[in-house]
């Protein structure tokens, strides 16, 4: 069964010269869609991963990070718009550059597409009714 | 020719045939200029966005003892009060003195029309008639006497849509304007605009009631910065920022669904204020005004890069292609945003038609005209 998931990884600076992510994909024939990158030589890196692909690869590659030394959590983060605030002005759609936040072009109201987004948080900060916030 | 008096005896009959801006576009094209001027009584026009210039005036009732205020916050913003001992004009962009840009006046505002309770703080200067020097309570707008919207500036006709040269994001009240061109951020509703609709202003004018905030107001005058000289194209219609509005209306009959505070990143704060006009068709002249549809409705795009008062501008475009959410701008495709609600500005229009079509609206006509020879002057700096 192909399932995804969105995972934090925490890299110790020791792996931070290791092609891990090339393992899951080679090894494990994850897709992987990264949603975030922080990775700074001789630090700790973090890396916000979507992982697509059979229920047990997954597990799979997930007991090879962990044996690897990454720490994973789940990513329970999500964006939330509140719908009965929202205005439908138009700001937030001038950062997304993902176009997960687009006007319909027939009722012109605010659509959001929680495929494409990959909660760079953007819009949190610009939304001027504070309709759009980060939820744990 | 229809005169007010006969359009305003159809909507009392329940007769009047009432259209939004947008419905008689279509109305236009399959019959013609003619058969609108005969058929349509009214045409609804609207517009949502960020206005800036806009506020309350408030009368809070006097305390006892009395006191003469000179300092005023509501909610931690300050308020106007050099007026009378408890009158105070609180402006939308006001600021919190505690939270800075993320609340203001257009908040308190907000708040009030949703009957919040609001703490007021009040300082005084004692004199014999007012010897109270500082007090402390909560209102609502309920426990106060007045609460007066009135708008110096609204209801721009037309506006400047906003790109970015520079190598840095702005924050700006046009909303975020990405570097290198990144984005096209427009403001007007278009060819549902009031003012471009009736841009000689024949039927919109001093004593022209309105839709205001959920409420009904009137036109007072023109607003600040009223510019009716601005060029214009050979539709008629001004290419850049031209006629303003100065409205005022009943606070406590509005409804916090169109009056919304807003915070604009890097900007401030302000207040999204709704606004519906209806355009009585009184001959064809007016039928063909109203008809304009936003291909035909163009608007200059001005770089805000360039941090002066005269913007380089990067040509003309028009709504259609504004709303189409790409533009091309020299060879770059460029991607386009909205900034003022369409979806709104539609709501309002069809309740604005729904109120006269059930003849709870009746339209008046201008005790005068708005002016159509003052010029915008910019600063003189001479010092």
């Amino acid at each position: 069964m192909q399932v995804s998931k969105r995972v934090i990884l925490t890299f110790p600076a020791s792996l931070a010269g290791t092609p891990v992510t090339y393992r899951l994909v080679k090894d494990y024939n994850l897709v992987m869609n990264i949603l975030r990158a922080k990775v700074i030589p001789k630090d700790e890196g973090r890396l916000v991963l979507e992982l697509s692909g059979e229920k047990k690869d997954i597990e799979a590659g997930l007991i090879f990070l962990k044996e690897k030394g990454v720490s994973i959590e789940a990513l329970a983060k999500d964006i939330h718009l509140d719908e009965e605030s929202c205005v439908h002005c138009g700001f937030c759609t001038a950062v997304c550059f993902q176009d997960a936040l687009s006007m319909n072009p027939e009722t012109w109201k605010l659509e959001f597409n929680r495929e494409k987004c990959v909660l760079c948080e953007q819009c949190v900060d610009i939304c001027p009714m504070g309709a759009i916030q980060i939820k744990f | 020719m229809k005169s007010f008096d006969e359009i305003n005896e159809r909507i009392k009959q329940g007769k009047a045939v009432v259209l939004t801006a947008e419905e008689v576009i279509p109305l236009a094209k399959e019959k013609g200029i003619k058969e609108v001027a005969e058929k349509v009584d009214v045409v609804t026009t609207a517009t949502f966005g960020p206005m800036c210039s806009s506020g309350v005036f408030l009368n809070f009732g006097h305390s006892d003892p009395p006191i003469k205020m000179n300092r005023v916050l509501l909610n931690d913003v300050p308020a106007y009060a050099g007026l009378a001992a408890v009158d105070v004009y609180l402006g939308a962009s006001a600021l919190s003195e505690k939270e800075g840009a993320f609340y203001g006046g257009g908040h308190v505002i907000e708040e009030l029309v949703a009957k919040k309770r609001i703490m007021l703080r009040a300082m005084g200067c004692k004199t014999d008639c007012y010897p109270l020097e500082h007090i402390e309570t909560t209102i609502t707008i309920d426990t106060i006497n007045q609460a007066i919207l009135c708008n110096p500036r609204n209801v721009y006709q037309n506006y400047a849509a906003a790109t970015n040269s520079s190598q840095r994001t702005l924050y700006t009240y046009m909303g975020s304007l990405l570097p290198r061109f990144g984005n096209v951020a427009y403001s007007t509703s278009g060819q549902l605009s009031p003012l471009i609709n009736d841009p000689e202003y024949r039927t919109i004018g001093i004593g022209t009631r309105i839709f205001l905030g959920g409420g009904t107001g009137y036109i007072i005058g023109e607003g600040t910065q009223h510019n009716p000289g601005q060029l214009k194209d050979q539709n008629g219609v001004p290419l850049g920022p031209a006629g303003t509005l100065c409205v005022k209306g009943d606070l406590k009959q509005m409804s916090a669904r169109y009056l919304r505070g807003a915070r604009i990143k890097g900007y401030g704060v302000s207040l999204f204020v709704g606004i519906g006009i209806p355009i009585p068709i009184l001959d064809e002249a007016m039928a063909e005004a109203v008809t304009i549809s936003d291909e035909r409705i163009y608007t200059s795009i001005y770089d805000y890069g360039i941090p002066r008062r005269s913007r380089p501008s990067y040509g003309r475009i028009n709504y259609h292609q504004l709303r189409s959410g790409y533009i091309k701008l020299d060879d770059k495709t460029v991607p386009t945003n909205p900034v003022s609600s369409y979806a709104m500005a539609r709501e309002i229009a069809a309740i604005l038609k729904d109120w006269i079509s059930n003849g709870d609206f009746f339209l008046i006509q201008p005790v005068q005209q708005l002016p159509k020879d003052v010029l915008l002057k910019p600063m003189d700096q001479n010092i």
